[in-house]
């Protein structure tokens, strides 16, 4: 197996209603969005190593949808949703994002790549459409909650060490 | 599952975000109550209700020194959201590191194709 430079995911807050996601891969970025953007690819790596991906459907142009499915190890059903608003190939996509469980609280993700000397860096921006979504989610959800902890996280991240 | 009360853990009780501030602020150091009410410009029972909350859930330790109330922000009591939030950045992680999979079988593919 080709060895792999391995990163971590680096997840920052960068407002009250944003999540950021940024990684680097070792490879040029038409890659990287293929392996985004084609069915075949997108089921082979994003049930990370938490189940199977069951159903990838890419209908890659503006106003198209998607729908991504995985079967976890415990049994159940985790699908995402949404729909493609913008699309730069191997640039840039803006789509819409709802978990099927929380219907009622979609977020818009914008995802970048830039590269560098063949390798590339992704960003996912996820940004979420209301406070009142987000506070929902709150209880039960991750992203919310997520949003708080990562927000106070940043804040006081000297004092956790 | 939902949890039991608004403040019965650290989860909750940052979900306010002046609770978030007042954490901000200690998070540069030890600091009066009065303090607090200056920088925050709110009214001191009100201040004083977000500490109480705080307290409870023990993400900050109070002192009494003189006639003044000192506030101070236990790290340790964030442990519990930070390891959440890992648990977030490690399902992003591990999905990536199959993409690096990907990414090398589709490297491979391309050079081959160049070869032909």
């Amino acid at each position: 197996m080709a060895v792999t430079t391995r990163h971590t995911a680096k997840v920052t807050l960068p407002a009250d209603d944003q999540i950021l996601i940024t990684r680097e891969f070792a490879a040029p970025r038409h890659l990287v969005f293929r392996a985004w953007t084609e069915p075949e690819l997108v089921k082979q790596w994003w049930s990370a190593k938490r189940g199977e991906v069951t159903i990838a459907e890419i209908d890659l142009r503006v106003g198209g949808s998607w729908r991504w499915v995985m079967v976890a190890d415990g049994g159940f059903e985790v699908a995402f949703h949404g729909e493609y608003r913008e699309i730069v190939p191997d640039e840039r996509i803006v789509s819409t994002e709802v978990y099927e469980g929380m219907p009622g609280a979609g977020a818009v993700n914008t995802m970048t790549f830039t590269e560098n000397e063949g390798r590339t860096t992704m960003t996912i921006l996820v940004q979420h459409t209301s406070k009142e979504n987000r506070d929902a989610q709150i209880d039960s959800g991750m992203e919310a909650g997520l949003q708080d902890a990562l927000d106070l996280l940043e804040q006081a991240a000297v004092s956790l060490l | 599952m939902a949890r039991a009360a608004t403040t019965a853990d650290a989860f909750n009780a940052v979900a306010e975000p002046r609770r978030r501030q007042i954490l901000d602020l200690l998070a540069g150091g030890e600091r009066p109550v009065n303090d607090l009410v200056v920088l925050l410009g709110l009214a001191q029972p009100q201040v004083s209700k977000h500490l109480r909350v705080l307290r409870e859930v023990g993400l900050v330790d109070v002192r009494d020194e003189g006639r003044q109330r000192k506030y101070r922000l236990n790290g340790a009591s964030l442990k519990p959201i930070h390891d959440w939030v890992k648990n977030y950045e490690r399902t992003w992680s591990e999905r990536f590191e199959r993409l690096d999979v990907v990414l090398e079988e589709l490297k491979k593919e391309e050079a081959r194709g160049s070869d032909d």
